[in-house]
């Protein structure tokens, strides 16, 4: 297996505060890695870094081997659902990062990703008559459609209702397992991450450290009431610091 | 219906009220009349259209520098704290307190009353431009930024369109004071225009009938001007910049 997103000894320190601190982490092409760790520890910064939109204070992030300098189409971030653009429709949120295709290789990439994400018939709906979690599928299908070899998701359920986010999971994987891209997921939802990574990794409060990384040795669809997916998930939580009580 | 019987019990009774009191103003019927003889004299449309030619140059003119400078400021940190309290500084400054320097510099005519009302509509524009491009959603630029897209098709595809519902706003309000400063413009700068009209009438013999005629005109002709910015509002791509939905 071959690294594909590859963090190295990354410290991140804004003005006085540590925010990450030497966080050393691989990714394998094809893998779904979710990051978890306590509210406000430093997760996003981390995708920030590998995305582009961050300089780490030191260390160094790399992609395919290349040090990552910048934002870059070939692997676009998923934000929660208010990242989709109001003033365009469905379709024109899907074809957003086409501006360079030829029109007809933009229809058909604009009519796959509409039914591979669910949203037949409202490709000229625009965002506001549309539901969190088809928001939250434009998104997705927006990032799918220039065909990045790396997706990052920055808590992109967290918006969203219960019911919703389960349904979002599954569709999730599903697309996961016919596009195969690497994966970054960050989610402060540990179940959330045992449902859908092959490996999570424990970051611990700020100045975040990883914890512990968790290879996830259940093949999918995952039964959420068999042993070993409790086994996991007590074994997170317990690493965590947190007695899975109420 | 309830406005239509407000204006028609407010017409009755500004129509009693002069018969009571002569001489207070020029009763409804002879306004209506006034607006006859405009028209029979040709003066309305010339008037009405004398105005509107200075209001459309000096606003569109506004909106062309506004915008260029507006993306500039709006999105160039530096060049907008290096200009903006030059730009507090002119925002209180009455646009009719330009007519002395517009009058210097372009004397007595159109270009006068164009540069004023050009004066009058830049500054809502500009600073409504820069503050809406300062509350743009992080997320969206960096979305935007994410797909490599050229700067150029940044500022069509995203930028502008995040702006147009603030923008439009603006462009309502920019259009009212420009109005408001074409009367004013009108009643020292040049010889033709409803503002002129309403100075006219007053030096020429007393007309009071042709002052209301002319205020009514103002009046009506902003109304509609107001209604058809607004329906810029209701365009499918900006719907999403406005509360009620």
């Amino acid at each position: 297996m071959k690294a594909k997103v590859r963090f190295s000894d990354i410290n991140v320190r804004i003005g006085t505060i540590d925010i990450l601190e030497s966080v050393n982490l691989s990714v394998n092409e094809g893998e779904f890695v979710c990051i978890v760790g306590p509210s406000g520890c430093g997760k996003t910064t981390l995708l920030n870094i590998a995305g582009g939109f961050l300089q780490q204070t030191s260390g160094e992030a790399t992609i395919d081997g290349v040090p990552v300098d910048g934002p870059d189409r070939r692997r676009v971030f998923v934000f929660q659902e208010r990242g989709v653009f109001p003033w365009l429709t469905v379709e024109g949120n899907i074809s957003f990062g086409l501006f360079d295709r030829s029109e007809e290789e933009r229809r058909k990439r604009i009519d796959y990703y509409v039914q591979l994400v669910g949203l037949r018939g409202f490709e000229n709906a625009y965002p506001r008559e549309l539901s969190g979690g088809m928001k939250q599928r434009v998104e997705v299908a927006r990032a799918l459609a220039v065909n990045p070899d790396v997706l990052f998701l920055d808590e992109p359920f967290g918006a969203l209702d219960s019911i919703t986010r389960l349904q979002m999971r599954g569709e999730l994987l599903r697309i996961w397992q016919t596009e195969r891209k690497t994966v970054l997921f960050v989610t402060h939802d540990i179940e959330e991450s045992i449902q859908l990574a092959d490996r999570v990794v424990v970051l611990s409060a700020r100045p975040a450290r990883i914890l512990t990384e968790v290879a996830i040795d259940i093949p999918h669809p995952r039964d959420l009431s068999s042993r070993r997916y409790l086994e996991l998930r007590d074994k997170i939580f317990s690493e965590i610091g947190l007695a899975h009580r109420v | 219906m309830l406005p239509l019987i407000v204006i028609a019990v407010l017409l009755v009774a500004w129509h009693i009220a002069v018969i009571l009191r002569p001489g207070l103003i020029p009763g409804p019927l002879k306004v209506a009349r006034a607006i006859v003889e405009l028209a029979e004299r040709g003066l309305l449309v010339k008037y009405v259209v004398a105005s509107l030619f200075r209001v459309t140059w000096g606003y569109l003119g506004a909106l062309t520098v506004a915008l260029p400078l507006g993306i500039f400021l709006g999105t160039t940190l530096p060049a907008d704290l290096a200009v903006n309290p030059i730009l507090q500084v002119l925002r209180p400054i009455s646009p009719l307190a330009w007519i002395p320097i517009a009058i210097l510099w372009f004397g007595v005519g159109d270009v006068s009353a164009i540069f004023l009302i050009f004066i009058a509509s830049l500054l809502p524009l500009l600073l409504a431009i820069v503050n809406a491009l300062r509350n743009i959603d992080q997320v969206q630029l960096r979305a935007s930024r994410n797909f490599g897209l050229p700067i150029r098709q940044r500022v069509v595809r995203v930028l502008l369109p995040a702006i147009l519902p603030q923008l439009i706003v603006a462009m309502r309000i920019a259009l009212g004071v420009a109005w408001l400063v074409v009367v004013a413009a009108e009643m020292i700068a040049v010889n033709s225009g409803l503002g002129f009209l309403i100075v006219d009438a007053r030096n020429a013999g007393d007309r009071y009938d042709l002052v209301i005629a002319g205020m009514f005109l103002i009046g009506v002709i902003g109304v509609v001007l107001d209604l058809l910015m607004r329906r810029l509002e209701r365009l499918d791509s900006v719907r999403w910049g406005y509360a009620s939905e």
